[in-house]
């Protein structure tokens, strides 16, 4: 036959098996569904709230498969694309044997996603959401595991006037997470009395030299970048190089052990660096250091932000299955029933707090620690220290 | 050899040289007068009034006070800027051809020059070097760099380009775009498969990081401190150095004649007896090359580096090519690079007025006097 | 050989009543198969190809529309509500049909390269989200920080006359993007383009100091849609809850609702270009396209053409900015990067810039690739690897793969690998305008012809 001939058919078989993707069909198989930005720029997050869950569903899947239930991960990528998004979340709603699905990370892509998953009842643990009206809609099946933005800005305000902060520069990264939460930064810190000598949102990854000539002309006392860490090491780093001695203060896109990587030990120089993070130092919660053990020894690199927050989304969504299947006799839940079942979990202790929801599906009371960067060694991240502690409830 | 001392052209050497000084330094001072006299305006009115609220000091003293700094920080990059600008210059002139893969070619260079020092630290060689030997391995990472993005650039106008030159305008164009984008991915699968992590992270060694202080200048109730990092010194003279190289083969060997004959006119230039597409195949090799060098320089200045670095620094570059001329194979072409990256400091000063020009925080409370 | 023989079967396949009987088996066919697996990507496959041998088939004109009514009026809707991400798809591959239609008006007829198309996408969705929300009441609020419950500022139903409005505000946004650049050349003209679709991208990001007009990366939501009325979602009930199976909620009869706007809106799109092609402002089009000094020199007004190409191509996608806007209930600057630009640019080389079945099929291929094949093989990957099984002949344990082989994650390389494939291949596109053929293909042939 001819070359083109050939070229057809190697085309259609390809195609064949890329559309029969019907092959696995056997009895007592539930599946998890996943759906974070695996590509794009925020792949690193992305990607690794994935591997968080796949560890948990790996390790925390006993009880189920002990039940004769076996347990699948349905990855998604929803790009950071609303669009993308949505799509997925139709795909993944029109699956009867997806019972729960832990994401997004953008809030962006959240929102418009999870009326998808509310209109059929499929329950949404998201373990990176934090803008406030990802629950203010106030849906059964929405819930999150981390603080809002409107908690966590006030938590860094507070650690900063208590301080004795009198003036602060606020940085954020112009994506839905760092701007969320450095605006309820800046209002709190206002509210307190202290001057904002600026505002500034960058979309720059490396080139900081033309934000740093007013942060050094102003002078504050503090600095605060709301964002991720890679481009905040850089700042931190560039910021010191120039001779700038104030504290750094961020949110908990920064606990990485990465984030010292790219710094260095400027980051231990003058007022020295801080972050604030909801998962809690190794000696209040040691599953957070085997965790972060495991997934070294399973992908080979340290856990990057939020994948602790992965972990514990897909072992709550476990957990609640296995309360749903039990009460339901051995039988596989229905929806409702595990959106119901996570709701009703009380004090679920992950590795990165104990969880109960309230009525909105916030955690009720979130414990926040403000730990400071103690070392240059990455090896020795998990060994900061905390240098305040707040619990606090969020807003109704 | 007294022959090859003989034929080196002097000349040819020391113009560049001053004509990027002329053009850098004379347009910095430009934009600092206008910058200034901006300022000065801008005083009296409500921009200058809230900047005095927030730091007490006038806005004309603090924008002389910083624009040192700023001038300084706006030459840096706008060298690399400029290297990577000649990349773009050099297809265009002899293809009249935007080669959008450029920016990825960038890229490409930054990643392996990268990989290279990361791989050099696996094995413990940077921490126990002494400081002549990390110059060495910086030397060596560039080059590293330079040969991995030019082989880039001649298979990547081998495959994708070359079968296109007798085609319309626009597909070509299209051809490099989707070139640009298979190769943003390329660089993310390779990194992937073989490390695990696409954004990496150059190591710290030598005394890249130090800054060498050049004053202090008092703003206010603080210093401002003036200084230079090594490393910027570094990019600089690398970039200097590449310019000046690329004038002088351009200008005053016999290559540069034949890529000069080329960008006027291929089928006369063929008469001549000048192999067309060996000279485009060059052109290509030795824009991938300065491309990759640039990327590698902004490693450097830079720290980190993910698949997406290339694209916006090769959008400023271009635009940076284009306004000092683009294409311009038999005038000069690294001063007229050059002029336009030192325009590059424009933002950083704009960058400086933002700061004051927000009257967000008071818009809640003037919003009623105003209605 | 097998071209003369394809010829020969097309012949006579093409006669009498074959083709009818052809159109209606793939129909039924396909309806069958999607029925009966409901979550076959193949089936589904099958189902949307029938549009194509609908194309295909020289059929009895009544007969096809007829047909054509059939499948988008009736077999779409019930199938998508039995299985909604079908009608996700053929949704998305609605509006993208749209905006590749509006910018094959400015590549494939007018010949100018624009890759910051999605900038009027952008300006259609911002206008309805604008007044179609709360964000009025928003003005003067840092985003997140606003109150709850504040009130609307328009009715839902105005979302009507908004489609109409965006008409006029986007093609006053191509005529203001259009003037300044009108005399750049091709390469000048598609970075500049490149850098409006950016300016918008990065307005919308920031536009929330002083004044709250986008509400800044948080986006905008809730944007209202226009109300259902109870009669369709009771009728819709009565006819076909046994076929779907459960009873339809308004929420998905609101899919069902924006997907048929979006149908509207291409047959309107679809006519009006043809009427352009045809009349003294197409072959104007054509004239600049195929070599402009010598259109001035016949007295063709260049700039006047060249604007009347962006102010219709930046028509057709305000409106789907509107309609994505309604549908989706919220907006944020994401939606609207340089990818998007390049993915609907993708769309239109790989059809046929110039021909409007191409550019519908260009559009339908790149959706389903990137929403179907590449999530479906990516999902295949990773159940594969969850298993125990094994390529044959190689015996390497598919667990072992890396996971970083997931094609889900490599659209770029999709596009990118498209428009080269496609440029140096089969420039034309997969259905090309025949004269557009001619321009682009015979340029390589000759060539090769002189050497």
């Amino acid at each position: 036959m001819t070359k083109r001939a050939w070229i057809v058919i190697s085309l259609c078989i390809a195609a064949g098996i890329a559309l029969g993707s019907q092959a696995f069909a056997a009895d007592r198989i539930i599946k998890i569904a996943t759906q974070t930005p695996l590509s794009g720029d925020q792949s690193a997050i992305g990607v690794d709230m994935k591997r968080g869950a796949e560890l948990a569903l790996e390790q925390l899947s006993g009880p189920l498969t002990a039940l004769g239930i076996k347990v699948e991960l349905a990855p998604f990528d929803d790009q950071a694309n609303p669009d993308t998004g949505v799509a997925n979340a139709k795909r993944i709603v029109s699956d009867p044997a997806i019972l729960a699905v832990v994401g997004h990370f953008n809030s962006g892509v959240q929102i418009p996603s999870s009326e998808v998953y509310h209109a059929s009842g499929l329950a949404n643990v998201s373990p990176g959401n934090t803008n406030p009206k990802v629950t203010t809609r106030g849906y059964l099946e929405v819930s999150r595991i981390v603080g809002r933005d409107d908690v966590q800005g006030v938590v860094g305000a507070n650690f900063a006037f208590g301080n004795t902060v009198k003036s602060v520069f606020i940085v954020h990264d112009k994506t839905a997470y760092g701007q969320g939460i450095a605006e309820f930064f800046k209002q709190k810190a206002e509210q307190m009395g202290m001057k904002v000598l600026g505002f500034e949102g960058t979309e720059e990854k490396a080139n900081f030299d033309s934000l740093l000539s007013p942060i050094l002309a102003g002078n504050p006392d503090l600095v605060y970048f709301g964002g991720i860490y890679p481009q905040a090491s850089v700042l931190f780093k560039q910021a010191r190089e120039r001779g700038y001695m104030g504290m750094f203060l961020s949110d908990d896109g920064y606990d990485s052990a990465d984030a010292v990587k790219i710094g260095g030990a400027s980051l231990l120089d003058g007022a020295g660096t801080y972050y604030s993070t909801v998962s809690g130092p190794a000696s209040a919660y040691p599953g957070t250091a085997k965790f972060i053990q495991d997934f070294k020894a399973k992908f080979n690199a340290a856990p990057q932000p939020f994948a602790a927050q992965g972990y514990d989304s897909m072992g709550i969504c476990l957990k609640a299955i296995e309360n749903a299947v039990k009460a339901n006799g051995n039988a596989i839940p229905t929806r409702e029933a595990v959106a119901k079942a996570i709701r009703a979990l009380k004090d679920y202790s992950g590795i990165t707090g104990t969880f109960t929801f309230n009525e909105i599906g916030d955690p009720t009371v979130a414990k926040y620690f403000v730990m400071k960067v103690n070392s240059a060694d990455p090896a020795k991240w998990n060994e900061n220290p905390v240098v305040q502690t707040l619990d606090i409830a969020p807003p109704k | 050899m007294k022959r090859f001392v003989k034929s080196i052209n002097i000349r040819e050497m020391l113009r560049p040289l001053g004509q990027m000084l002329i053009f850098s330094l004379g347009s910095t001072v430009i934009l600092s007068a206008l910058m200034l006299a901006l300022a000065l305006i801008l005083d009296r009115t409500i921009v200058g009034q809230a900047l005095f609220q927030r730091l007490n000091v006038s806005l004309y003293t603090y924008t002389l006070v910083n624009l040192p700094q700023v001038a300084i920080d706006g030459l840096t990059i706008g060298f690399v800027y400029a290297a990577i600008a000649l990349g773009y210059t050099m297809v265009y002139g002899v293809l009249e051809f935007i080669n959008f893969a450029h920016s990825e070619i960038f890229a490409t260079g930054a990643f392996v020059g990268v990989e290279v020092l990361i791989g050099l630290e696996k094995f413990g060689i940077l921490s126990g070097a002494s400081l002549a030997m990390a110059y060495g391995y910086l030397l060596l990472a560039i080059i590293a760099g330079m040969l991995a993005a030019g082989a880039l650039a001649v298979s990547v106008e081998r495959v994708a380009y070359r079968p296109l030159r007798h085609a319309s305008r626009l597909v070509p164009l299209i051809s490099a775009i989707g070139v640009s984008f298979l190769l943003q991915d390329l660089i993310r699968l390779t990194e992937s498969l073989t490390t695990g992590q696409y954004n990496r992270i150059m190591p710290t060694f030598g005394n890249f990081d130090h800054r060498i202080l050049l004053g202090r200048m008092t703003l206010g109730a603080t210093h401002i401190a003036l200084g230079v990092s090594i490393k910027s010194i570094i990019v600089i003279v690398s970039a200097v150095l590449m310019l000046m190289g690329l004038n002088y083969m351009v200008n005053a060997t016999k290559v540069g004649k034949a890529i000069r004959a080329v960008a006027q006119d291929p089928q006369t230039a063929s008469l001549m007896g000048i192999d067309v597409n060996r000279v485009i195949s060059l052109t290509f090799l030795v824009g991938g090359m300065l491309g990759g060098a640039a990327g590698v320089l902004y490693a450097l200045k830079f720290t980190r580096i993910d698949p997406f670095v290339g694209f916006f620094p090769g959008l400023k570059a271009f635009t940076a090519a284009v306004l000092g001329g683009i294409g311009n194979m038999t005038g000069e072409p690294c001063s007229a690079a050059s002029f336009s990256a030192c325009w590059r400091p424009t933002p950083a000063p704009i960058w400086g007025f933002s700061p004051w020009a927000l009257p967000a925080p008071n818009i809640k409370t003037s919003s009623p006097s105003a209605s | 050989m097998i071209a003369l023989f394809f010829n020969d079967i097309s012949r006579k396949i093409n006669q009498g009543i074959i083709p009818s009987l052809c159109i209606m088996g793939h129909m039924i066919l396909g309806t069958a198969l999607v029925y009966m697996f409901p979550r076959s990507n193949l089936a589904f496959l099958v189902l949307i190809t029938s549009f194509f041998s609908l194309y295909y088939f020289e059929a009895d004109r009544r007969f096809k529309f007829v047909a054509g009514a059939v499948l988008t009026l009736l077999i779409f809707p019930v199938v998508g509500v039995r299985n909604i991400f079908y009608l996700e798809v053929i949704f998305q591959i609605s509006v993208f049909s749209a905006l590749a239609l509006g910018l094959n008006i400015v590549v494939g007829f007018a010949g100018l390269l624009d890759l910051g198309y999605v900038a009027f996408y952008a300006v259609g969705a911002y206008l309805w989200a604008f007044f179609g929300s709360q964000q009025f009441y928003i003005l003067h609020y840092a985003p997140g920080t606003q109150p709850a419950n504040l009130p609307f500022l328009m009715p839902g139903d105005t979302f009507y006359l908004f489609v109409f409005a965006a008409i006029f505000v986007a093609a006053l946004t191509g005529i203001l993007l259009g003037t300044p650049v009108l005399r750049l050349r091709g390469d000048y003209l598609a970075i500049v383009t490149l850098g409006f679709g950016e300016v918008i991208r990065v307005l919308a990001n920031n536009l929330d100091k002083p004044l709250n007009l986008t509400n800044g990366p948080q986006g905008i939501t809730p944007i209202q849609r226009p109300t259902m009325p109870q009669a369709a979602v009771d009728g819709f009930n009565a006819l076909f809850s046994r076929v779907v199976g459960h009873t339809v909620s308004p929420a998905d009869m609101y899919n069902v609702m924006f997907y048929l706007f979006a149908l509207a809106v291409i047959i309107v799109i679809v006519f009006v270009t043809r009427r352009l092609d045809d009349s003294k402002i197409g072959r104007a089009w054509t004239a600049i396209r195929e070599d402009e000094t010598a259109a001035i020199a016949m007295g063709v007004p260049l700039v006047k053409m060249k604007l009347a190409a962006f102010a219709v191509g930046a028509s057709f996608a305000g409106v789907m900015g509107v309609l994505l806007a309604g549908s989706r209930t919220f907006i944020s600057p994401e939606s609207f990067s340089f990818m998007q630009s390049i993915g609907v640019l993708s769309m239109v080389i790989l059809g046929g810039s110039g021909s409007i079945p191409g550019v519908i099929l260009g559009a339908a291929t790149v959706t389903i690739l990137n929403l179907q094949i590449l999530q479906g093989l990516s999902l295949y990957l990773s159940q594969l690897r969850q298993s125990d099984a094994v390529i044959p002949i190689i015996h390497f344990a598919w667990a072992n793969l890396s996971s970083q082989l997931d094609p889900a994650k490599y659209q770029r390389l999709l596009f990118g690998l498209i428009l080269i494939l496609m440029m140096i291949f089969r420039p034309a596109g997969l259905i090309p305008s025949r004269r557009r053929k001619r321009e682009l293909v015979s340029d390589a042939l000759t060539d090769q012809d002189k050497e």
